[in-house]
C-alpha cells in the first residue's frame, strides 16, 4: 500500500503547461480556458453607476470605501460557510454562533487591555488589538470543532434536521453567551491608531474602515492561494463537487471536512471581531443580524464558491450603503432585492459549482 | 480457475427500503479480466458500489486478497490498490484535466513515463490539459475517468460501462489500454453492454438478473452459446452491435 502523502507532495505546477508540450510533435495545440470575469466586472460597474446617482465625488468614496470595508468583513465571516456547504452539504446556521463568540472574546480581550487600547502609542494599540483577535479566532475555532463533532455529525445528509438542529444551535449559544457576558451590550472604543480618518483633499477615508478591507483582501487572497495552489485545496475543491468519488480515489474526506470547520469558524470569529470594532457595540444578537446578509452573499456567489462569495460579499456590501445614502427607507429591502436580480441572470448564483 | 483476488459470497444490499442485491456470488480471478454483464438493473452498478463500500452490504462477505474488507471506509477499499470509474464518470468538472489527473496520484505528481502512455491512447487529455474537465465531451471525459483509475499502478480496476458514448477508434483505443494494463498484472471487473467490446477482451463472465449473479463461465464458452446469451440477456451477441 501506498503512504499515505497527502500533505508532503510538492504543490501544482502552477504553469500548468502540458508535460512535454515543448517536443511540439503531433496534434493541434493545447486548448486553454478562459475565466468568466463577468461578475467580477458587476463590482466597477455598480461604483461606476452610482457616482453620478450620489453627486458629491467626496462622498461616493466615502461610501464606497464603507461598503467595500462592509463587504469584505462579510466575506470572511460567510467564506467558510459556503465551503463547508459546499462539501457537505450542511446547512449550519449556528455559524453565527461562532462570530457571536468572536465579537465578544475580542471585545473581552480588549477591554482588559484597557491601557494598552487607550495609550497613544501604536505598537501599544497592535499589542492589544492582534491578542484580542487571535483569542477570538481559537475560541470559534474550537467551538467550531466541538459543534461539528456534537451537533453537526449526526445529521449529516438531512437536511431539514440539519436546520432545525442548527438553528437550536445558535439560540443556545446565543443565551449561553448571555449568561457569561451578561444580558447587556458591551460598548468598547477602537484605539486611536485605529480612530480618525485619512484626509485626502476632501476626501475622508476611515482608517478603520481601511484595515477592515485589507484584512479581507488578505484572507482572500489566502485562501485562493490555498485553494489553488494546494493539495489540501486541490480536495477540497474536488469534494465541493463530489465527495463520494473523491473518497473512492482514497482520500478520507471527513478529515478534510472538519478542517474546513474549523477554519471557517475561525474566519467566522475574525469577522465577528473585525465586526465588534466596527460597530463598538456587541450583543449577543449580532450572529443572527449578520446572518441574513451572510446568507444572502453566499446564495448570490452560488453556494460552495468561494470567489462567488467575495463577489457577492462585495456587492451586497456596497449596495447596502449606497442605498442607506441615497434612499435610506428601502436600505433594508435592498440587498433582497439585489439577490433577486442576481438570481433572475444567473439562477444557480455568480459562479455556480458543478455538482454530480 | 486462477485463484481470486476478489470475491464476493452471499452479498446482500439495500438501499433504503428497497432490497437490491439478493446473494451475490463473484470470483474475479488474479490477472484477469471479468465481464459482469446483465440486463439494465441487474444490479451491476450496485455490485461495483457495494465493493467500493459506496453502499454497505447488509450480509454477505466481500474478500479481496484474503481478506474481508466488507466493513472498511471506501478511502481505505482505495488504498488497498482498487480504484473505481463509475458509470457517471465523475470527474470533477471545476478541475482541470490536470487537477483530476494530479488528485487521482494519491502516492505524489504523476510519472511521466505513465503521463506518456496515457497521452499516447487519449491525446486529447494532453490537448486540454489546463481547460476545466467540464468542458469536455463526453467521450473525452470517459477518456479522462479512465486515465484517473490508471495514472498510478492499482492491483485491481472496477471499470463500469466504459465504452459509453465512446467512437469506435477511441473503443479500439481502449481495448488496447486495457490489454496493456492486464499484461501490467492488473486485475480488471468491468461492467459493459457493448457485447463486441465484451466478447474481445473478457476472459471470464459472470451474468447478473434481478439482483442475483446467475451465470458463471469463461468468455470463449459463453460466447459460443448462443441460445444461452438469448436466456440470460435478451438477445445474442451476434445480433447487437
Ligand atoms: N439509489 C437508489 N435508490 C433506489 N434504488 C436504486 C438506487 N440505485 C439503483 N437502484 C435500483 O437497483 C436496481 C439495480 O440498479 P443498478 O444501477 O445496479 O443496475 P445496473 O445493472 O447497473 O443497470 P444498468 O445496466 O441500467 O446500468 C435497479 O432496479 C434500480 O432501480
Ligand atoms: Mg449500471
Amino acid at each position: 500500500m501506498m503512504p499515505a502523502t497527502e500533505t508532503t507532495s510538492p504543490p501544482l505546477r502552477p504553469s500548468g503547461a502540458p508535460p512535454h508540450a515543448a517536443r511540439g510533435e503531433e496534434g493541434p495545440p493545447p486548448v486553454r480556458a478562459r475565466r468568466d470575469i463577468v461578475p467580477l466586472l458587476l463590482v466597477p460597474a455598480l461604483m461606476l453607476a452610482a457616482l453620478p446617482l450620489v453627486g458629491s465625488p467626496a462622498s461616493w468614496v466615502t461610501l464606497s470605501v464603507a461598503g467595500l470595508a462592509m463587504g469584505l468583513m462579510i466575506f470572511v465571516m460567510a467564506s467558510g460557510l459556503t465551503l463547508t456547504f459546499g462539501l457537505m452539504d450542511v446547512l449550519n446556521f449556528g455559524h453565527g454562533a461562532f462570530i457571536a463568540v468572536g465579537a465578544f472574546v475580542a471585545a473581552s480581550v480588549m477591554l482588559a487591555m484597557g491601557p494598552w487600547m487607550g495609550s497613544d502609542s501604536l505598537w501599544l494599540n497592535l499589542a492589544a488589538v492582534a491578542p484580542a483577535i487571535l483569542a477570538a479566532m481559537v475560541l470559534s475555532g474550537l467551538l467550531g470543532w466541538g459543534f461539528e463533532r456534537v451537533i453537526v455529525k449526526p445529521v449529516y445528509g438531512q437536511h431539514l434536521k440539519q436546520i432545525l438542529v442548527t438553528m437550536g444551535g445558535l439560540i443556545v449559544a446565543e443565551q449561553l453567551l448571555k449568561v457569561v457576558w451578561g444580558p447587556d451590550q458591551i460598548t468598547l472604543t477602537r484605539p486611536p491608531a485605529l480612530r480618525g480618518a485619512f484626509i485626502i483633499g476632501d476626501v475622508a477615508i476611515e482608517k478603520y474602515r481601511v484595515l477592515a478591507v485589507a484584512v479581507g483582501l488578505v484572507v482572500f487572497v489566502v485562501m485562493q492561494l490555498a485553494l489553488g495552489r494546494t493539495r489540501i485545496g486541490l480536495l477540497v475543491r474536488a469534494g465541493v463537487e463530489n465527495s463520494e468519488m473523491v473518497e473512492a480515489l482514497g482520500y478520507r474526506i471527513g478529515r478534510v471536512f472538519v478542517g474546513v470547520f474549523v477554519v471557517g469558524s475561525a474566519l467566522a470569529g475574525l469577522g465577528g471581531a473585525l465586526w465588534a470594532l466596527y460597530q463598538e457595540t456587541v450583543t449577543a444578537a449580532i450572529g443572527a443580524q449578520v446572518m441574513v446578509l451572510i446568507f444572502i452573499v453566499i446564495i448570490i456567489g452560488g453556494l460552495g464558491s468561494v470567489g462567488g462569495c467575495f463577489v457577492g460579499a462585495l456587492l451586497v456590501g456596497l449596495v447596502a450603503n449606497y442605498i442607506g445614502f441615497l434612499a435610506p427607507k428601502v436600505a433594508l429591502g435592498s440587498n433582497i432585492l439585489l439577490m433577486a436580480l442576481v438570481l433572475l441572470w444567473r439562477p444557480q448564483g455568480l459562479y455556480p459549482v458543478a455538482r454530480r | 480457475m486462477a485463484e481470486a483476488l476478489l470475491s464476493l459470497r452471499g452479498v446482500e444490499t439495500h438501499i433504503g427500503r428497497y432490497h437490491i442485491l439478493h446473494g451475490v456470488e463473484l470470483d474475479v480471478p488474479q490477472g484477469g479480466l471479468t465481464m459482469l454483464l446483465g440486463r439494465n438493473g441487474a444490479g451491476k452498478t450496485t455490485t461495483l458500489r457495494t465493493i467500493m463500500g459506496l453502499w454497505r452490504a447488509s450480509a454477505g462477505a466481500v474478500r479481496f486478497e484474503g481478506r474481508d474488507i466488507t466493513r472498511l471506509a471506501t478511502a481505505d477499499v482505495a488504498r488497498l490498490g482498487i480504484a473505481y470509474v463509475p458509470e457517471s464518470m465523475a470527474i470533477f468538472a471545476d478541475l482541470t484535466v490536470q487537477e483530476n489527473l494530479v488528485l487521482a496520484a494519491r502516492s505524489g505528481p504523476p510519472r511521466a513515463e505513465r503521463l506518456d502512455r496515457i497521452f499516447a491512447r487519449f491525446p486529447a487529455l494532453r490537448r486540454f490539459w489546463t481547460l476545466p474537465a467540464g468542458l469536455l465531451s463526453g467521450g473525452q471525459k470517459q477518456m479522462l475517468a479512465v486515465a484517473r483509475a490508471i495514472i498510478e499502478p492499482r492491483r485491481l480496476l472496477l471499470i463500469d460501462e466504459p465504452t459509453k458514448g465512446l467512437a469506435p477508434a477511441i473503443i479500439a483505443n481502449m481495448i488496447d489500454a486495457f490489454r496493456e494494463l492486464k499484461d501490467g498484472d492488473t486485475t480488471l471487473l468491468v461492467v459493459e453492454q457493448n457485447f463486441a467490446f465484451a466478447r474481445r477482451l473478457g476472459d471470464t463472465v459472470t451474468v447478473m438478473d434481478d439482483g442475483r449473479t446467475v451465470h458463471h463461465d469463461t468468455m470463449d464458452a459463453f460466447a459460443a452459446d448462443q441460445a444461452l446469451q438469448q436466456r440470460l440477456l435478451g438477445l445474442s451477441m451476434d445480433t447487437h452491435q
